[in-house]
């Protein structure tokens, strides 16, 4: 079918595609690994362009040009806070593009009228179901990560039963395509039907565990690129859709661990449904709160050895990363040794803080994960949280009855002195009260990140 | 036909393996830029939809072809180049004078 240098050149891809992916084991080999990634595309695309059944090249010219044109100007406009809703577009597209390919194949066969095989009808099926249902449901996520509809999740009776009954009549009706492969009426309905089925699948899903949704979407975008490239028995298909389906699938593992909860827990709990969230003030937290002004918080950290930074998502609401930096590049300049302490889920996707602080030009060396840094809190003098809350709850690891016992946190409560910079005593994504608020040794610096942070420069400049 | 479709069952489940080798080597401080990036790398997809796009008559095969060929093409010229981009600032010049 293929003419063999094609296969060849879908090889030399795959190869690109695997030592691409190799290199971003670490920052510095990590830019030339993408761009081999994209030469591997390249000469992918390049080698399909001789494929004996592409005649006519003006329908692929417009829509590569409208592909091209949006995706090269997405990419250059991108705020970096917005990653997390580029790359859930991104998979939704992915997945639709999938679906569509699936489906014209299905179709091209029926206007030839040519009976596809089951090893050709099973991965339509299949590719349709996944494809359709990336698509909606990474759109339901764009649209509660940029807040468009709202991000607490969205429950109603019967709803699992509602989503059982659709997925069992998908297989039905999948099924009966498989038997009847030229009733495209049926491949219409399982797009219609699997794309119900991606919303209704999201919405019950809280803000809060979006990481977890975006990366099982990841996945699917490739598990979906996989189906298609069975149904057009393409092996650089299947290679790159397997690469980005394991890719997705390692992340999503992650990202459940990182919340302590089960895949099942994520998709099925709908977290934060029930637990009422409680009012501004200080009535949600018990004890005395000790607060202090930012020339408190310049005096303590001058008097420092060392300071751990956490940075929350609440640091990047508050665009507060440049202030940070210069502070973080200030305390440095002084003598005293700077780190800031990586949570897994402490943005909105996995990696997302780091690649924020990278934006404030924070050098890579001094972001650490959590396991490396944890064991250092008991040792250092300070430890600045701006803007993350149930990431450095104690109740995680110390109250069997928290809702979020067994999450594992950053033990900021073991330093010496815990500076916690917040907008009031709310409690955070989880709604779950957080006791290091009013532990002896943590001082509450209320206000915005960004301010907070300025006034506490400004006031280590005067010293 | 069996025969190949043990072929590619092959390939799926080994290429599987190796992406499973490969990706938990990506340190979490690169989790964005991979997934950014192998989402474009999910962008071959565009391969099926040249081919389905490119046929010698015009119809609803076809056309659906051209909508996933424009799909496709934003997430992989977006995906390649938003990582790029995310992967500049970890290189940036201050972070190489700390070096």
């Amino acid at each position: 079918m293929t003419a063999s240098w094609i296969g060849f050149a879908y090889l030399l891809a795959s190869a690109l595609f695997i030592l691409g992916m190799k290199r971003l084991g670490s920052p510095r080999t990590a830019p030339a690994g993408n761009r081999m990634a994209a030469v591997g595309m390249l000469i992918a695309i390049v080698a399909t362009l001789f494929h004996e059944e592409i005649v006519r090249f003006e329908g692929i010219v417009a829509g590569a040009t409208v592909g091209a044109l949006i995706g090269a100007i997405a990419a250059q406009r991108v705020k970096m806070t917005a990653m997390p809703q580029m790359v859930a577009t991104f998979n939704g597209l992915g997945g639709g593009a999938s679906a569509l390919v699936a489906g014209a194949e299905l179709i091209r066969l029926a206007e030839q009228g040519v009976a596809p095989s089951p090893f050709v009808s099973v991965p339509i099926v299949l590719g349709t179901l996944i494809g359709a249902v990336t698509f909606t449901g990474s759109f339901v996520a764009f649209a509660k990560l940029q807040e468009l509809i709202s991000g607490k999740p969205t429950v109603f009776p019967l709803q699992h039963l509602l989503n059982l009954v659709l997925g069992l009549g998908l297989l039905g009706l999948g099924g009966a395509l498989i038997l009847q492969p030229e009733e495209l009426r049926l491949f219409w309905t399982i797009l219609g039907l699997a794309g119900l089925l991606g919303v209704l699948l999201v919405i019950p899903i809280g803000g809060a565990d979006m990481p977890v949704v975006i990366s099982l979407l990841n996945s699917y975008s490739g598990l979906a690129a996989c189906a298609t490239g069975f149904v057009i028995q393409n092996h650089a298909l299947i290679i790159g859709g397997s690469l980005v389906g394991a890719s997705g699938i390692i992340l999503t593992q992650i990202m459940c661990r990182a919340m302590n909860r089960s895949l099942a827990n994520v998709l099925f709990g709908g977290f934060g449904a029930t637990t009422t969230r409680t009012g501004a003030g200080p009535a949600s937290a018990t004890g005395p709160v000790k607060s202090g002004s930012a020339e408190d918080a310049a005096a303590i950290l001058d008097a420092a050895r060392s300071v751990i930074i956490v940075p929350g998502y609440g640091l990047a609401v508050a665009q507060a990363q440049h202030v940070v930096r210069e502070l973080g590049d200030r305390l440095i300049q002084r003598g005293i040794n700077v780190k800031y302490a990586i949570h897994p889920v402490a943005g909105r996707m996995p990696g997302h803080m780091n690649v924020l602080l990278a934006e404030a030009d924070v050098p890579y060396e001094l972001l650490i994960e959590m396991e490396e840094i944890n064991p250092s809190f008991p040792h250092t003098d300070v430890a600045l949280v701006i803007g993350a809350n149930d990431v450095t709850n104690p109740s995680a690891r110390d109250d069997p009855s928290s809702e979020i016992y067994g999450m594992p946190i950053l033990e900021v409560d073991r330093a010496r002195t815990v500076m916690v910079c917040k907008r009031s005593l709310n409690p955070g994504f989880a709604g779950v009260d957080n006791p290091l608020f009013t532990l002896p040794q943590t001082m509450m610096l209320f206000g915005d990140g960004k301010k907070m942070m300025e006034e506490v420069l400004r006031a280590i400049n005067e010293i | 036909m069996e025969e190949s479709f043990a072929l590619i069952i092959t390939i799926f489940v080994l290429a599987m393996f190796v992406g499973f080798e490969v990706i938990t080597k990506v340190p979490p401080t690169l989790h964005t830029p991979l997934m950014s990036g192998s989402n474009a790398i999910s962008g071959i997809t565009i391969i099926g939809a040249l081919i389905s796009a490119a046929a010698e008559n015009i119809t609803l095969s076809s056309t659906l072809g051209i909508i996933a060929v424009a799909l496709a093409t934003v997430n992989v010229v977006g995906g390649f180049l938003v990582t790029d981009r995310m992967l500049k600032m970890f290189t940036s010049k201050r972070s190489k004078e700390n070096r």
